[in-house]
């Protein structure tokens, strides 16, 4: 079994976990995004359905055993990824031990994105945790508003209000949207790197995979973005 | 072509030996320059004038052989790009008409931990030597080679592998690379003779010993930023280092 | 004065090497193991020599003054290298090649070498390919082959422009696996200083660590040295900035006869000195004269009018330009072979009319070829009235496909682009045919010392040929000296491991450290670079250069004797140790420019020697009417060794003569 950790120790092992987890997230990005996007069911303009959908859906997520499992591995990944990034990070810079005084650097594709990964990683976990203190916290351990839909048997907790409300506050908005801006650069990176790191990029699909990164990281965060920017633009 | 002067002023690292605590940039300003010049001849006359001005700091070390782009010893980092700013280009073929008059030129030695500064911009690559000992050959004696002709080998691949073979093993690729990392020296060589039937017989292990070695040598992490591609004299690809974490999954997953 | 022995064996030509390899001496398994040897030097010859011979399993120290073995000077050689594959099926034999490597040396080469050196040639190409060595191949993935000067057959392989980078990376892994192995002990950065001789035998080296200035001694039952040519003592050539006689010539100052020194070949197409400045001259692939054609302007004023740069070069109407190789070699043209072309360059600059801002260059100009090309494109596209913007479209696209690469080296140099005007050309020393007397088996005078690659006095007489450097430096150390050495070692084997704590090894240390410690306290004012220049550009090159005179030569003598007496005087070596335990790279620079004066006034004296013309060596008494070489193959039809008797006394010659069995003296003829 020694191979398998001189594997997942040596530096293409760990480029791999990272890619990995990584994919994993991107996944999970368009899950959540998807979800998410139920939150416009509760606005006048296509159908005010009160939060219906997007409660019931905030419940299911919170409740299914299966999801519930997946919820955990995906807490793992982020944790696995932010950690391994960081370890590695740490590790490129004593490798480098130091920058030029020269400032003039090449033209790469993704040039800053590339070179500041680790930064816009760490705003990006920072986001997860305030995102996850402002919802995910509330939703698993505190009292909430409770709402009472038809097809529900029990009271459930009403996140659309919540999330309604916090989009109300500017701030919130404005960290929300730097964040996106910094996760639509990581994923600009990150999701190309991914397929590079795991062997599957060359000439032939180079372009191809180059363009799909493109679309993913442009619109995956647009998705998000259009949440914060709404329900703010109604509020006022 | 007629010759122009211009004026530039020198930032140069100066450094003795190793643990040399006083290493730095030292300025040495005003320097004539014809247009003509190499950059490596720029320095060689900066260093003349030391010489015979018994300047104290002495002339300036640094690494060169056949100043016409193939023996990778050059190493200057210029303006902090490796080899300066013309694409394709090594330090002994970059002439000087490329700079202006009166410009700030900051000339560094290669950084990273894995090649410790000699002196001045002059540092140890013998890691890399390291690297191509650990497998990157095909073991085949003197005398057992059969016919030139006896394996076919197609145009295109013998190409593409010509193409990583072009490596120069300068390794502006580890110091253009913010983590200082060997990949693209070392994907080089492995696809050179992965790609070839000459090189299959022993690809698995190959690949394995030389990404060790690779490893324990302290070169960083590859995060993909491309910037070894970009800055490589001889303009290797990164696709090399798809085909190397490729040829490494299938060796590690694959049979014993 | 004595007669050398070759020890070439004896019977027919073609089975001289056969029957010697199969009744040779061995040197068995298990006494190899006991065995040491040096090899000095890990380009082409060296690295393949230190692979084989650590294959073969005798214990090797390689050394090597570069960071590693893979910047050898080997690394430059652009074309291509030769084999008797015949596999373009033009015709192509052993034999073939043989006879042409003899002619083109210019009759003054040994002929069962040259045979032996064609006969393993072929055996090469297949170990290279099975190295791994991307040689350009045909879409059915066969190995291709292109065309060289001098020759009538396609015998030449190659992997782009890039052939020696391809081998020396090919033997340099070989090297590499040895090292792994641990059958090579590699020590780069170390470069030798003096050759220990004991008991008449070579038994060891001193080396310097370039790293920290230390000398150490290194022992083993034999040395091979693999150190290539020593061109640079032209100061400007082709040659890397660190390639030097210095390994050699200390063996020659130890007793190992110097052959041919005063043979250099000059190759007709580098980019010509731009200024004072300059540091080294870059060749251009000799397969631009294929397409290109050479000329200068017919008439002074324009010469003026150019310098002056009041007319362009294109500007010149064809009349009024001279293609003068055309001119006086209608049979071949622009592809004469490179010592006649190179003398016609420095006739026309020597005249005046030469061309850029020094007047020492000629114009190579693709005008011609473009239009031709273009002309040709047009018609298969169908477009047989195209105007002249699209023909020179279309024929620069004809260009760039075939020389691209050249020309983009060309632009990067020279800032010129050569699609819009002419090139700028002239000869620059390229490589050198002379160096250490060998036998047969590649050993010198010194028994033990061995010399391979184009550091021996080498197969290529007074001219070698296109693409045969990389050929002879790997038949030598993968194919040859592998099995000459054992006939040394085989009387070895009783021969315990060498001490360095001998008397001999002592000596040797002092000799070096005496020399360092000279050259640091001499605390003179001038950098060596400008005694180098001074040697090289304003004596050996004016005096020793393309052509030569008895006159010259003499005052070339005092020249470089007063020259090497004013460096010892004045010279200023920076440092900050005395006696050199340092890293510096200027102390390293002054230990070899203070060896290429010596062999400088070595060349003058056989150069002088050497009445007629002969290849790379063009006495300007002994050419035809028209200026062309003229042999005298009565009295000169030898290699002259010369002995070491100290610097400031005469050398002693000692003549090896040449017999030529299996081919007729002729003289070569390009009209």
């Amino acid at each position: 079994m020694k191979w398998i950790t001189n594997f997942l120790l040596s530096s293409i092992g760990k480029k791999l976990i990272m890619s990995l987890t990584g994919l994993f997230l991107c996944l999970f990005l368009i899950v959540h995004m998807i979800g998410n996007l139920q939150l416009f069911a509760g606005l006048p303009a296509f159908g005010g359905d009160e939060g219906e959908a997007f409660n019931t859906y905030a419940y299911m997520m919170t409740h299914n055993p299966l999801i519930k499992i997946i919820s955990y591995g995906n807490y793992f990944f982020i944790l696995l990824h932010a950690v391994q990034g960081i370890l590695i990070t740490m590790q490129n810079r004593k490798a480098k031990g130091g920058k030029y005084q020269g400032s003039e650097t090449a033209k790469t594709e993704a040039k800053v994105a590339s070179r500041n990964m680790a930064y816009l990683g760490i705003l990006i976990l920072a986001f997860i945790g305030l995102h996850m203190w402002q919802f995910w916290a509330h939703m698993h351990f505190f009292e909430m508003d409770q709402v009472k839909y038809a097809s529900m048997g029990e009271p459930i907790k009403d996140l659309y209000s919540l999330v309604a409300e916090a989009f109300k506050a500017e701030w919130v908005v404005i960290f929300y949207l730097i964040s996106l801006i910094g996760l639509s650069m990581h994923l600009m990176h990150g999701f190309w790197s991914a397929f590079q790191s795991m062997g599957l990029n060359n000439q032939k699909y180079s372009t191809i995979i180059r363009g799909a990164a493109m679309g993913f990281a442009i619109l995956v965060p647009l998705g998000f973005a259009s949440m914060p920017i709404v329900f703010y633009a109604l509020s006022k | 072509m007629a010759h122009g002067e211009i004026k530039l002023n020198l930032h140069i690292w100066r450094q003795k030996g190793v643990n040399d605590k006083n290493a730095g940039i030292k300025t040495y300003k005003n320097v004539n320059v014809d247009t003509h010049m190499s950059f490596l001849e720029m320095l060689d006359v900066l260093n003349t004038k030391l010489i015979e001005e018994k300047h104290p700091d002495g002339p300036v070390s640094f690494e060169h052989d056949c100043r016409e782009g193939i023996c990778g010893s050059c190493s200057l980092v210029i303006n902090g790009r490796p080899h300066g700013p013309m694409q394709g280009t090594t330090a002994c073929q970059l002439h000087m008409r490329h700079f202006k008059d009166g410009q700030d030129v900051y000339i560094e030695p290669y950084k990273a931990t894995a090649f410790p500064v000699i002196s001045d911009l002059v540092t140890d690559r013998a890691a890399l030597d390291r690297i191509i000992n650990a497998g990157g050959y095909v073991s085949v004696n003197t005398g057992n080679a059969p016919d030139g002709n006896a394996v076919l080998v197609p145009q295109d691949i013998s190409d593409e592998a010509m193409n990583a073979a072009a490596c120069i093993g300068c390794g502006a690729c580890v110091a253009a690379c913010p983590n200082a990392s060997a990949m693209l020296f070392t994907s080089a060589k492995v696809s050179h003779l992965a790609l070839l039937p000459q090189g299959q017989a022993e690809a698995t292990k190959r690949v394995k010993k030389m990404v060790a070695t690779m490893d324990r040598e302290g070169f960083g992490n590859c995060s993909n930023i491309g910037a070894c591609e970009a800055e490589c004299p001889k303009e290797i690809s990164i696709s090399n280092i798809a085909r190397m974490n490729r040829e490494y999954f299938s060796a590690v997953v694959g049979k014993d | 004065m004595s007669t050398l022995d070759s020890k070439v064996p004896a019977g027919e030509l073609a089975e001289k090497w056969v029957q010697y390899k199969s009744t040779m001496p061995l040197v068995a398994p298990n006494n190899k193991r006991n065995i040491e040897v040096i090899i000095v030097g890990t380009g082409l010859a060296g690295a393949s020599a230190a692979a084989t011979l650590g294959e073969l399993g005798y214990k090797v120290k390689a050394f090597c003054f570069h960071d590693s073995p893979r910047r050898a000077h080997s690394i430059a050689a652009q074309g291509g290298i030769n084999a008797a594959k015949n596999y373009q099926n033009d015709g192509d034999s052993v034999f073939r090649l043989f006879y042409d490597t003899i002619k083109g040396g210019d009759y003054r080469s040994r002929e069962a070498n040259v045979h032996r050196l064609a006969e393993v040639s072929a055996d090469i190409i297949d170990q290279c390919v099975a190295q791994g060595v991307p040689f350009a191949r045909e879409y059915g993935g066969t190995l291709t082959n292109r065309s060289f000067g001098g020759v009538q057959v396609s015998r030449t392989f190659y992997a782009r422009g890039q052939t020696g980078q391809q081998l020396l990376i090919g033997a340099y892994s070989a090297l590499s696996r040895q090292v792994s192995l641990g059958n090579v002990e590699m020590y780069s950065r170390h470069e030798m200083l003096d050759l220990v001789v004991v008991g008449g035998k070579a038994r060891g080296i001193i080396a310097r660590n370039l790293l920290t200035g230390e000398l150490t001694r290194f022992g083993a039952h034999c040395v091979v040295l693999g150190t290539g040519g020593y061109g640079n003592v032209f100061y400007l050539s082709t040659n890397a900035m660190g390639s030097n006689t210095s390994a050699a010539w200390v063996a020659h100052k130890r007793g190992a006869y110097f052959a041919n020194p005063c043979y250099c070949q000059i190759h007709p197409t580098c980019i010509p000195v731009s200024g004072d400045y300059q540091s080294k001259l870059t060749l251009m692939s000799e397969s631009l004269r294929n397409d290109g054609r050479v000329w200068v302007p017919k008439h002074m004023d324009d010469v003026k009018a150019l310098r002056a740069g009041t007319k362009k070069p294109i500007d010149l109407k064809e009349e009024d330009r001279d293609y003068y190789l055309e001119r006086i070699y209608p049979a071949f043209g622009n592809l004469v072979p490179r010592d006649v072309a190179s003398r016609a360059a420095k006739y026309r600059c020597d005249d005046g009319y030469g061309v850029g801002t020094t007047g020492l260059a000629v114009f190579l100009d693709f005008a011609a070829a473009i239009e031709r090309y273009g002309k040709s494109a047009a018609i298969s596209q169908g477009m047989p009235n195209a105007d002249k913007v699209t023909i020179t479209k279309l024929g620069k696209e004809v260009v760039e496909a075939k020389y691209g690469n050249l020309f983009e080296m060309y632009e990067k140099i020279t800032g010129e682009d050569p699609y819009k005007t002419p090139m700028r050309i002239f000869p620059a020393v390229h490589y050198t045919m002379g160096g250490i007397w060998v036998d047969y088996n590649l050993e010198t005078t010194i028994p033990g010392l061995f010399a391979t690659g184009e550091a021996n006095f080498s197969d290529h007489g007074a001219n070698r040929l296109g693409a045969s450097a990389l050929m002879q430096g790997l038949a030598d150390g993968y194919f040859v000296l592998p099995y000459t050495i054992g006939d040394f070692l085989s009387k070895e084997i009783r021969t315990p491991m060498i001490t360095t704590d001998s008397p001999e090894f002592a000596e040797a240390e002092q000799n070096v450290q005496g020399r360092i410690n000279e050259l640091l306290a001499v605390n003179g004012t001038r950098a060596v670079e400008s005694y180098h220049r001074e040697l090289g550009v304003d004596i050996m090159w004016e005096y020793c250069g393309m052509s030569r005179n008895a006159e010259g030569l003499r005052l070339a003598r005092t020249k470089i004797q007063a020259l090497r007496k004013d460096f010892w005087k004045n010279v200023y070596v920076p440092h900050t140790d005395k006696e050199g335990i340092e890293f510096n790279p200027e102390l390293e620079k002054a230990l070899r420019v203070a060896d290429f004066f010596e062999l400088a006034e070595l060349m003058v004296v056989d150069a002088l020697d050497r009445e007629e013309s002969c290849g790379g060596h063009f006495r300007e008494e002994h050419a035809t009417a028209e200026g062309e070489a003229k042999r005298n193959d009565e009295d000169f039809t030898y290699v002259a060794a010369w002995e070491f008797k100290g610097v400031d006394a005469d050398p002693q010659l000692h003549k090896e003569e040449l017999v030529f069995e299996n081919v007729e003296l002729k003289t070569r003829s390009y009209k």
